[in-house]
């Protein structure tokens, strides 16, 4: 005879509970995390490329990198200057999960470091539905890749506490419609933290990295 | 998306609600799944094919009960199905809304033996 046996289970809570511990881990240390998604090409690497010699003589940065293969944008973080950079390869998987952000802190002193930077792999679906258990999630967009983004990938803008808006620099070049963006934006996650910056000239830099040093003071 | 992780929760969670409770067989699955949480039917049932062989799960019947996207006006209280792209509220034109149906992504029961 059959029988139903009500579960009422979220499909991915065992990946929600390694990345409670994963926060934990993170918090009792008094480091400030941040895991950072975009679609390939909108400038994760560069972002971070160009925010660490901002915090060269203030902040002690780890980079946790997450690819389907290749060091390339762990040596990249560490030419830029990164205490620690450690490449994750995920030998395919369309983003990173709290188990295999667990095994890379393992790799890290975590009482030499006050700013952890996670660059998830380069996708606007997968990383929106894994919980790594840093404290914030960050989505950079960019400007080239269109003002529609926002509706077509709502899980991603609904999912994150700040909002980099890069390449901004592009925009009286290129068809983007900033008004229908922020709309789209506003929508989905009234209210987030936003910031317009061009890791290429440099402009809205400064607002970007005082908050990050004003994140890591607070976790202190 | 990352049908492959998926499946394999599905089937850790429903192996382990079984073992509870003391079941032989696991016929079914039902799992109810919102629309903003985008997911293909035919790839969890393919992928289960696979895991679920060898286990008490084998040959069990994946059932998607499919939850309508929903989302609900802050300024009229109005609550509508939203079309594609277009947000805003079709009765009072509001840009504020909140979405408030079509996150569901769990194993709401199994059917046991």
């Amino acid at each position: 005879m059959t029988t139903r046996v009500p579960v009422v289970e979220k499909i991915l809570s065992a990946n929600d509970r390694m990345a409670e511990e994963n926060r934990a881990r993170i918090e009792s240390a008094g480091v400030f995390s941040i895991n950072l998604m975009a679609s390939p090409g909108a400038g994760k690497t560069s972002l971070i490329e160009r925010t660490l010699p901002c915090l060269k003589d203030k902040l002690h940065v780890a980079v946790i990198d997450g690819d389907i293969a290749t060091s390339i944008d762990a040596d990249r973080a560490s030419k830029a200057g990164a205490q620690a950079a450690i490449q994750i390869n995920t030998g395919g998987d369309c983003h990173l999960d709290a188990i295999m952000l667990r095994s890379a802190l393992e790799q890290l002193d975590l009482t030499k470091i006050d700013l952890l930077i996670v660059e998830n792999v380069g996708n606007l679906v997968c990383p929106a539905s894994f919980n790594l258990g840093t404290q914030r999630s960050i989505l950079v967009a960019s400007i080239p890749e269109g003002d529609d983004k926002p509706y077509k990938y709502p899980g991603m803008y609904r999912g994150v506490q700040v909002l980099v808006v890069n390449k901004m620099d592009l925009l009286p070049y290129v068809p983007f419609n900033m008004d229908y963006f922020r709309k789209g934006v506003e929508v989905l996650n009234p209210g987030v933290v936003t910031f317009p910056l061009s890791c290429k000239t440099g402009e809205g830099m400064q607002a970007w990295t005082d908050w990050l040093v004003d994140q890591v003071k607070s976790k202190r | 998306m990352h049908e492959l992780a998926v499946t394999q929760s599905i089937l850790d969670i429903s192996l382990r609600h079984a073992k509870e409770a003391g079941a032989k067989q696991i016929t079914g699955i039902n799992l109810v799944i919102g629309e903003f949480a985008s997911i293909v039917d035919d790839s969890v049932q393919f992928y289960w094919d696979l895991l679920a062989d060898d286990t008490i799960a084998q040959g069990a019947q994946l059932h998607f009960e499919r939850i309508r996207g929903e989302m609900t006006c802050t300024h009229c209280k109005r609550s509508f199905h939203p079309k594609d792209t277009d947000f805003a509220c079709p009765n009072c034109e509001s840009q504020f809304v909140q979405i408030t149906k079509g996150d569901e992504f769990r194993v709401d029961s199994i059917d046991v033996e």
